[in-house]
């Protein structure tokens, strides 16, 4: 992981390189570092980060979507880049409101990102712009909801006791 | 109706629902290399899965075949989905392990660790050198016996039924030594955040190196049998080969890349947990073929052996988790005599350990590849979000261009040396 | 030739039967000592019970493994320790076509179920279903969105055997179970409780019908 002066640096040289809004803010938390980029900026910051950098990093370990209801802006995604040459780790990380969940997609930098990307629409219903094929992969194609937000109810079947076994109808089978 | 070669019928553009009864057989006209015939052939779409002999797991495969040859490949995930990362939201960190060794359910003990780390990463946790030590051994057991089940299932789907019988005999006798230390054979809750649940009992390092002595010739047979036969060369030899560059845009790891020929272990090269002290070597391969991923993966059979070894001699003395009351719960005869470790008993059962707010990616190296463990805390007892990048997921984007252009016998084999779990890719 | 099937009544009866057939031969063997052998090596029975016996000791299972319960199930088939072959079946067939027992290792989720339904109902008669582990009998410990309560939720099964995962021994117990069950008469168990002769494919208002019909069936049950 790149330490924390390291990670001002390299905030700095994006700053520098793409855009003077692109990154929010930098986290160094227990020796891991994570860059939080505006959700316009992020493909543009994936790309220097790819490439261009110094320092870059050429492999999308794991793209991920979180939830992070009550606080706003709510949802998020996350990008885990990994350079095997310097084996450094980096997060990458946007977040965004439940109206404009859309991203551009990363596919054509990392094609690994295909199938996460399709899991993060699947569960949380954030679009990625430009996936070839983006539709449901875990649940049913037809399914409705988003399963893994927040305010999703969990599901499943109430635990019969014998004091609310009567309620379930013919419970008796 | 002639059309261009690389023009495919796309099956997913039939409503969903349709799509059983519906069969595509279009009409194309193209030569195939080589031919005199007449330059017409058709496109077959036809389903492999989820029930089929050859899937390890539930997947399912819509292939594209021209005669015998495939041409295109969608795979189709989600029938063993079991919302387990939307489940651990709702339990307490403690009861989180459980769930999350269900996932890849065949290295159990890796998701395990995997989790655990991440929760000691965000609670800045030290876990005891014999804990680790004992997570180590167990680690590298039930990679022996992922690897064992895997040569076991693959081989049979090749056809080598002979395989199947001796891997799960050795694998019974890894079970009997997980069941000795934990009790239980699969999924045995035997990691905690912040070291082990139990100490080993006495006799199970004799019971280990009892078994290690026993490996290396077991394995021995079974590269006799395989290694160069005449059927399983032909069968594997050159097959579903996929360059080096493109496996690492597809993010594949594990096996999979060190047989293509890249030197990525994240035991060596991103050392975690105690992996540091111990002297083994990455097996690599060279071509990248369906013989290399078989080869490497028997070779990394014998460099556990060595790791388990090493770790039985070198174990340390001292507890088996951390002494950290808040987080580990304090062993029983205290709870008679004194009365915080019986308030800490109390509140670590009933409302579980706390962990401040933040984020944490611990990746470990499976038996398939990169496993990584996104967990983050609010503030309160239960996580807010468990991720587990699993690796069978990533590595099944590799399926289809392994698949392209080679026979349908041999794709089946390079389903079979995928290895992948469906327990990991659908969670 | 004519035959005749007379059903026969009693236990008792049955006896009497068995004793005079085997009698039957008394006096048309040349030798004593060859009469004696044959008698002593003649059995009769019903040709249920013979029927029972030889359905009992080939279960043909089919090859099904969902999840982690699908490992101890073919720990239990394969493994040499705990060998389903000695108890007749080892022949484990993928086709549904070829296959009698359907052991439903592992999680059931919303995707799965109807086509483990569509495998149940290619299976041929006389069937039967164990649900290995506890996702397959209640949702075990998954209670949540994508699985199925239990495959009971659309699959008739004849044993449950608990166990997250179930040890092997514990299958075999339940594949025994399941044999003294096929001994004493296929027909007992779910099909007389639900009154259903086969498994027929029903549409939603047949089976909204059905499901009316057979709760006021078990009302009137309870009620009398």
């Amino acid at each position: 992981m790149p330490d924390a002066t390291g990670l001002e640096l390299l905030a700095q040289r994006v700053r520098e390189n793409v855009a003077q809004d692109a990154v929010v803010d930098t986290v160094h938390h227990r020796g891991q570092a994570t860059l939080d980029v505006s959700r316009a900026r992020v493909r543009e910051v994936l790309c220097y980060l790819h490439g261009s950098d110094e320092e870059p990093y050429e492999i999308l370990a794991s793209l991920h979507g979180c939830d992070y209801l009550p606080a706003e802006p709510r949802l998020g995604v996350h990008y885990q880049l990994l350079s095997m040459a310097r084996q450094e780790r980096l997060g990458v990380r946007t977040r965004m409101s439940i109206d404009e969940a859309c991203v551009p997609t990363v596919t054509d930098l990392f094609p690994t990102a295909d199938f996460q990307e399709r899991e993060v629409y699947d569960f949380f219903g954030v679009e990625f712009e430009g996936h070839p094929d983006l539709r449901r992969i875990l649940m049913p194609e037809d399914y409705e909801g988003h399963p893994q937000r927040r305010d999703f109810p969990i599901g499943g079947e109430p635990v019969l006791f014998t004091h609310n076994e009567h309620e379930l109808p013919r419970w008796y089978e | 109706m002639s059309s261009d070669r690389t023009e495919l019928p796309d099956p997913t553009a039939i409503p969903y629902r349709e799509r059983e009864q519906s069969i595509t057989v279009d009409s194309t006209t193209h030569t195939l290399p080589d031919s005199e015939l007449e330059p017409e052939t058709e496109l077959l779409t036809i389903n492999i899965g989820p029930h089929h002999p050859a899937t390890h797991g539930v997947l399912r495969l819509l292939t594209t075949l021209e005669g015998e040859v495939v041409r295109n490949v969608k795979p189709i995930i989600g029938y063993v989905h079991t919302g387990i990362e939307k489940s651990c939201e709702d339990q307490e960190y403690w009861k989180v392990i459980p769930f999350v060794e269900r996932m890849d359910y065949l290295s159990y003990y890796f998701n395990a660790q995997a989790f655990c780390m991440a929760v000691e990463g965000l609670l800045d946790e030290d876990v005891p050198r014999r804990a680790e030590y004992l997570r180590v051994i167990h680690l590298e057991l039930n990679r022996i016996a992922s690897h064992l089940f895997w040569l076991g299932t693959a081989a049979l789907d090749i056809g080598a039924m002979s395989m199947l019988w001796w891997a799960l005999r050795e694998r019974d006798y890894i079970l009997d030594l997980f069941e000795m230390s934990s009790g239980q054979r699969l999924h045995t809750r035997y990691f905690q955040v912040g070291g082990v649940i139990e100490d080993i009992p006495p006799g199970f390092e004799t019971k280990v190196r009892e078994f290690l002595a026993l490996m290396p010739s077991r394995i021995d047979q079974y590269e006799a049998l395989l290694d160069r036969n005449e059927i399983w060369l032909q069968r594997m030899r050159n097959t579903g080969i996929v360059p080096r560059e493109r496996l690492l845009e597809l993010g594949v790891t594990g096996p999979l890349l060190r047989a293509a020929g890249e030197p990525w272990d994240l035991r060596k090269a991103m050392p975690y947990s105690v992996y540091d002290e111990f002297e083994f070597s990455i097996p690599v391969g060279t071509v990248g073929d369906n013989y290399d991923r078989y080869r490497v993966r028997l070779a990394e059979m014998r460099e556990s052996i060595r790791i388990v070894s090493q770790a039985l001699d070198g174990l340390p003395e001292g507890p088996f988790i951390t002494g950290n009351r808040k987080v580990a719960l304090p062993p029983r005869h205290e709870l008679a005599t004194s009365m915080e470790a019986l308030i800490h008993h109390f509140k670590l059962v009933t409302e579980g350990f706390r962990v401040p707010p933040g984020e944490f990616y611990a990746p470990i190296e499976s038996p398939r590849g990169e496993l990584g463990c996104f967990v983050l805390a609010d503030g309160s007892a239960k996580p807010a979000r468990v991720h587990m990048r699993d690796p069978s997921f990533v590595n099944l984007q590799s399926l289809k261009e392994m698949g392209e252009g080679s026979y349908l016998a041999d794709f089946i084999a390079c389903v079979a040396m995928l290895d992948p779990i469906l327990g990991g890719v659908d969670r | 030739m004519e035959v005749t099937r007379t059903k026969v009544g009693g236990s008792a009866d049955l006896r009497v039967r068995q004793l005079r057939a085997q009698q039957m031969l008394r006096g048309d063997l040349p030798d004593d000592e060859l009469q004696d052998y044959v008698e002593q090596r003649l059995l009769l029975s019903k040709f249920e019970d013979a029927q029972n016996w030889a359905r009992k000791n080939a279960l043909w299972p089919l090859g099904f493994g969902l999840a982690c319960c699908a490992i101890e199930m073919i720990t239990t088939i394969g493994s040499p320790r705990n060998d389903l072959a000695r108890f007749g079946a080892e022949a484990i067939r993928f086709s549904p076509r070829q296959a009698d027992l359907l052991i439903l290792s592992g999680r059931v989720s919303i995707k799965m179920a109807p086509v483990i339904r569509r495998i149940y109902d290619q299976m041929l008669e006389p069937k039967y279903v164990i649900s290995m582990g506890a996702c397959a009998s209640s949702a075990g410990m998954f209670n949540n969105y994508a699985l199925v309560a239990g495959a009971d939720k659309f699959l008739p099964i004849d044993v449950y055997v608990p166990g997250c995962p179930p040890r092997p021994e514990a299958l075999i117990y339940g594949i025994n179970k399941l044999q003294a069950k096929v001994v004493q008469d296929p027909s007992l168990g779910w099909r007389e409780q639900y009154g259903s002769a086969g498994t027929e494919e029903v549409s939603d208002k047949e089976a909204g019908a059905a499901g009316r019909s057979r709760d006021a069936a078990s009302e009137a049950r309870t009620h009398a």
